[in-house]
C-alpha cells in the first residue's frame, strides 16, 4: 500500500516582499478595496463630475449681446432663451428623432436577438456576434459617409429602385412633407436610417443578453397553458426581455440625443441639439447657450431613467 | 375503453441519437403512471412528446383516442408541472395560476376566483399577491401544480416534480400528490429517476433504458419480478448473479437477482467473507465476497454482526432468488 510522505511539507512562512505585502493586505481587506477603487473614483469624481459641473455652471451665466462677452453672474436668462420657438423646435425635433430611432431599433433588433439567443449555436453564434460587432470596428465617420453615398440621388438605392421600375414609389415617398426631400441623403428619413444603422448593435446586444436569460421552459409553460405564440410573445417574452430593451433604448436614445455628426452629413439643414451645441460653443461663441442646450439631454435622460425605474425595468438587474 | 395516452411505435431521433427508440405504451384513464429510468433513457422526451414540445420522428401519440400529430401544445388537453417549475417571475402567484385562463379570454373576476380556489387546493390560500421569488421551493412547486390544475387537464404531466426538494418535503409531497390524484381522478404521468418515488406513488411503472421501455408493470412487478438485469439493478439495489453462479445455486443457466434484504446469516449456508460494513440506522449493510462475487446483504437491527474479514454462511428463502428471462 502506498502512503503519503508527510515529512517534507512545502514552505509556508512569509519570506519575500510580495509575500509580506499579500499577508498585510489579507489582514486589512478594506485597504485592498480602497487601493482597487481609489483610482477609478478619482477619475469619476474629478475628471468626469468636475467637467460636468463646470458645464452646468456655464449654463447659468449669460452672454452680453453687444460685446459678445460672457457675464459671470448667475442668471436664468440663458434658459429663457432656450424656450424661444426656434430653440424649442430643435429640442422637439431631436427628441422625436431619438424616440423614433429607439422604437425602430427595438423592433428591428428583437427578432435578430431572439434568433441568436434561442436558435444560434456554435458557429452561427460566432457569425452573429461578428455580424453585430463588425460595424463597430470601422470608423463611425466612414460608415456615415458610406451611407451618404448609398442614399444619394445617384446612389445605389435609387439605382436599385430605378432598375426594378419602382422609382415612382421612391419619388412619391420623397414628396411627403417633413420626412421627404430632394433625395434620401438630404431628408429626415436619411438621418433616421443612418442613426438606426449606427446604433443598432447597442440595442441588439442587451436584448440578446436578456433573452438568453429567459429559460426555454418559461415559453413552453406558456404554450402548455394554452397561449398561442403571439400571446406568449406579449405576455411572457417581451415582459421578460424588457430590462434588455430598456438598457438598449438608453443607449440608442441618449446616443441619438447627443450626436452632431450624422445630422450634419446626412439630412436636412434643420439642426439637432448636438449641432446647436457645436455651433454655439464654436463659431457663435455663446458658451452659456451651448451649455444650456447640453443640459437638455441630461434632463431628458434623467426623466427617462426615472420612468423606466418606476416601470420596474431595473428590478431584474 | 380508450386509453388516456397511447404511444404506437413512437421514435424520436436527434441526428444519429435515438432518444426514443420504438415505444409502445398505453396509459389508462385515472392512472398514476410513472416513467422511471436513468438520465438520457428517453423518459423525459416521452413526456415532452405527450405535451407537444417535441414531435415524434415516426409513430403516433394519441390522447383520449385523438391523434396528436399536428396538434400544437397550446391545443392539447394536457398540462405540465415543469422540473424547474417555470413560474413567470414578472407575475404574482395569482396571475401565474390564472395565466391559462387569462390567455383563454376568461373574465378577470372569474379567473381570480378560480386561481384562489386552486391555491386553496394545493394548501396555499392567501399567497396570491406574493411574487414567485418570495416563495420557498416547496411552495413554488405547489403554485406550479395549481397553475396546471386550474386548467382542468385530462392528463397532468409532471417532470421530476420532487427532484429539487429536500428529503422530508419530498416524502410529504409524495403523499399529497397521491391524495390529490385520487381525489381529482385525473390521469397523472410523472417522470422520475428515483425508484423509491416511482414505487411509492405510482399504480404502474414503465422502466426506461436507452430509449426503450424495458419493463412496464405494477410497482410490485418491477420490484419483485424484474425481467432483465437492468431492471433488477436499477429498481432497488439487487445483487445480480451471473448465469454460472445461478446455475451453481440451483437455478437455470440464466441471470438472477437477489434482494439484499432477502440475504440472511444461516449456519450451513454458502460461505462468504465479510469485506465491508455500513451502519444505516434501521439496518446494517454487509458487503460480502462469495467466490469472487460481490453480494450485499441488509441485516435488520439486532442481528449479531460479524467482523471484517470473518467468514460467514449466508442463505435465503427458495423463492427469493429471482430468475430472469434467459435472453436478457
Amino acid at each position: 500500500m502506498t502512503t503519503l510522505d508527510l515529512s517534507a511539507a512545502p514552505r509556508r512562512d512569509a519570506a519575500g516582499l510580495s509575500e509580506r505585502v499579500s499577508d498585510a493586505l489579507w489582514r486589512r481587506p478594506r485597504l485592498l478595496i480602497a487601493l482597487l477603487v481609489l483610482p477609478s473614483l478619482a477619475w469619476l469624481g474629478i475628471v468626469y463630475l468636475g467637467s460636468l459641473f463646470a458645464l452646468l455652471a456655464q449654463s447659468f451665466f449669460s452672454i452680453d449681446e453687444f460685446s459678445g462677452q460672457i457675464r459671470y453672474e448667475l442668471t436664468l436668462r440663458t434658459y429663457a432663451e432656450l424656450f424661444r420657438a426656434h430653440n424649442l423646435d430643435i429640442v422637439f425635433r431631436t427628441v422625436a428623432m431619438a424616440a423614433s430611432v429607439t422604437i425602430a431599433a427595438a423592433i428591428v433588433a428583437f427578432p435578430i436577438a431572439y434568433y441568436a439567443a434561442r436558435y444560434a449555436t456554435g458557429r452561427w453564434k460566432a457569425v452573429f456576434y461578428l455580424g453585430v460587432m463588425l460595424p463597430l470596428w470601422s470608423s463611425y465617420l466612414v460608415k456615415v459617409y458610406a451611407w451618404k453615398l448609398i442614399l444619394a440621388k445617384e446612389g445605389i438605392l435609387n439605382w436599385a429602385f430605378e432598375s426594378v421600375g419602382l422609382m415612382w414609389l421612391m419619388d412619391a415617398y420623397l414628396s411627403l412633407p417633413g420626412i421627404g426631400g430632394n433625395s434620401l441623403s438630404v431628408s429626415w428619413t436619411g438621418t433616421f436610417l443612418v442613426f438606426l444603422y449606427v446604433w443598432l448593435p447597442f440595442m441588439i446586444l442587451p436584448v440578446q443578453a436578456a433573452l438568453e436569460r429567459v429559460p426555454p421552459s418559461m415559453l413552453e409553460a406558456s404554450g402548455d397553458l394554452g397561449a398561442r405564440p403571439s400571446q406568449t410573445l406579449c405576455h411572457v417574452l417581451i415582459p421578460l426581455a424588457l430590462p434588455g430593451i430598456i438598457a438598449g433604448s438608453i443607449f440608442t436614445f441618449s446616443l441619438t440625443l447627443g450626436d452632431y455628426i450624422v445630422p450634419q452629413i446626412v439630412g436636412t439643414s434643420a439642426r439637432m441639439i448636438g449641432q446647436a451645441v457645436y455651433q454655439y460653443q464654436g463659431t457663435a461663441g455663446n458658451i452659456p447657450l451651448a451649455a444650456a442646450f447640453a443640459v437638455v439631454p441630461i434632463l431628458i435622460m434623467m426623466v427617462y431613467l426615472a420612468v423606466a425605474k418606476r416601470k420596474g425595468a431595473f428590478d431584474a438587474l | 375503453m380508450t386509453s388516456a395516452v397511447q404511444f404506437s411505435a413512437v421514435e424520436k431521433h436527434y441526428g444519429a441519437v435515438r432518444a426514443v427508440d420504438g415505444v409502445d405504451l398505453s396509459i389508462a384513464e385515472g392512472e398514476f403512471f410513472a416513467m422511471l429510468g436513468p438520465s438520457g433513457s428517453g423518459k423525459t422526451t416521452c413526456l415532452r412528446l405527450i405535451a407537444g414540445f417535441e414531435r415524434p420522428t415516426s409513430g403516433e401519440v394519441s390522447i383520449f383516442g385523438a391523434a396528436m400529430g399536428d396538434v400544437p401544445p397550446y391545443r392539447r388537453p394536457v398540462n405540465t408541472v415543469f422540473q424547474d417549475y417555470a413560474l413567470f417571475p414578472h407575475l404574482n402567484v395569482r396571475d401565474n395560476v390564472a395565466y391559462g385562463l387569462m390567455v383563454a379570454g376568461e373574465r378577470k373576476r372569474a379567473r381570480r376566483a378560480a386561481a384562489d380556489e386552486a391555491l386553496e387546493l394545493v394548501a396555499l390560500p392567501g399567497y396570491g399577491d406574493r411574487k414567485p421569488s418570495e416563495l420557498s421551493g416547496g411552495q413554488r412547486q405547489r403554485v406550479a401544480l395549481a397553475r396546471a390544475l386550474v386548467m382542468k387537464p385530462k392528463v397532468l404531466l409532471l417532470d421530476e416534480p420532487l427532484g429539487a426538494l429536500d428529503l422530508k418535503l419530498r416524502e410529504q409531497m409524495q403523499d399529497e400528490l397521491k391524495a390529490l390524484q385520487r381525489r381529482l381522478g385525473i390521469t397523472f404521468v410523472f417522470v422520475t429517476h428515483d425508484q423509491g418515488e416511482a414505487l411509492s406513488m405510482a399504480n404502474r411503472v414503465a422502466v426506461f433504458n436507452d430509449g426503450r421501455i424495458v419493463q412496464a408493470g405494477t410497482p410490485e412487478d418491477v420490484y419483485y419480478r424484474p425481467e432483465t438485469p437492468f431492471v433488477a439493478d436499477f429498481v432497488g439495489s439487487s445483487n445480480l448473479l451471473p448465469p454460472e453462479l445461478t446455475e451453481r445455486l440451483g437455478g437455470g443457466r440464466v441471470h438472477s437477482a437477489l434482494r439484499p434484504e432477502a440475504v440472511r446469516l444461516t449456519p450451513g449456508g454458502h460461505a462468504a467473507t465479510v469485506t465491508g460494513r455500513a451502519f444505516l440506522g434501521q439496518s446494517t449493510r454487509l458487503t460480502l465476497d462469495m467466490d469472487g462475487h460481490r453480494i450485499t446483504a441488509l441485516l435488520p437491527r439486532g442481528t449479531d454482526l460479524p467482523a471484517d474479514g470473518e467468514t460467514v454462511h449466508i442463505g435465503w428463502a427458495p423463492g427469493d432468488l429471482h430468475l430472469m428471462k434467459a435472453d436478457a
